[in-house]
């Protein structure tokens, strides 16, 4: 039977894990893709907004933020060629990409175009091991 | 690192900016050189990035002849490429020297019939839409 210290201790573990765990999932360990939700909401006012994290599919550590997806539907993109719209998105996060990030796949879609197709976004490809080398 | 050299360390895009002039006009000349140019990872027969492969399967697809060039294997056209069109991935399709896109958008192009025209009006004919007559 465990002394009543050995079960304060074990306890005060418990509680050290849970809050670990949970300050991970707090938006402080997601620095770079909070940005990228943030200058998107703010510079492009979307309807619909997912900014997915697919770097686990990659040769990255654990918990990197190097490869995004944005599925974004924004009025902005009225009457924009897909280059531009792609290229309005790459100048917002031109700090992102300097800094790390390394795919970007993007969505870029009128609120009218987003209501006419249908929302089967595929993940983008795995990886074939070029990253870094 | 003494000061001078921290200095120049630190300006990446004086130093780009030394060496890009003599690489603009090289990628100029490689873009205008065929009709089709895709930058890469990898080589057309060993893509090293999904992006990169996904393009290569679609241009196989239709048919398409085309240069390739590995950024992999030379770091100012990596660097210098994205430079040249404004666009910071990679990979990246040139068709009649003028800039096309990237993965997504040509993956795009290639879903809604656009790719085909593209390649027409620049007069090659899609293996896909040669597919396509007979049953129209």
């Amino acid at each position: 039977m465990l002394s009543n210290v050995s079960k304060t201790f074990l306890s005060n573990i418990r509680k050290c894990n849970y809050w670990n765990a949970t300050i991970r999932q707090m938006s402080a360990e997601k620095p770079i893709e909070n940005s990228i939700k943030n200058k998107m909401t703010t510079n492009l006012v979307p309807s619909y907004l997912d900014v997915m994290n697919e770097s686990y599919m990659h040769n990255v550590p654990p918990e990197s933020e190097t490869h995004f997806k944005i599925v974004i539907v924004s009025e902005h993109f009225f009457n924009l060629p897909n280059l531009k719209r792609h290229q309005l998105i790459y100048n917002l996060l031109k700090d992102e990409l300097q800094n790390g990030v390394h795919a970007l796949s993007i969505v870029a879609k009128t609120s009218q175009e987003w209501d006419a197709m249908d929302k089967n976004i595929g993940p983008s490809p795995n990886c074939r091991g070029g990253f870094g080398k | 690192m003494n000061i001078l050299t921290r200095s120049i360390f630190s300006k990446p895009t004086l130093i780009r900016r030394l060496f890009s002039a003599e690489t603009n006009e090289k990628i100029k000349d490689l873009v205008t050189k065929s009709k089709v140019v895709l930058f890469m990872k990898g080589v057309p027969e060993q893509p090293r990035c999904g992006f990169s492969n996904a393009v290569v399967q679609i241009l196989r697809m239709h048919g398409v002849k085309y240069d390739a060039y590995n950024v992999l294997e030379n770091e100012a056209l990596r660097q210098g490429i994205k430079d040249f069109s404004n666009w910071p991935t990679i990979p990246q399709l040139y068709i009649n020297g003028e800039f096309v896109g990237g993965c997504d958008i040509l993956l795009n192009m290639h879903q809604n019939g656009e790719l085909i025209e593209t390649l027409e009006k620049v007069g090659i004919n899609s293996a896909l839409k040669q597919n396509n007559e007979p049953s129209k």
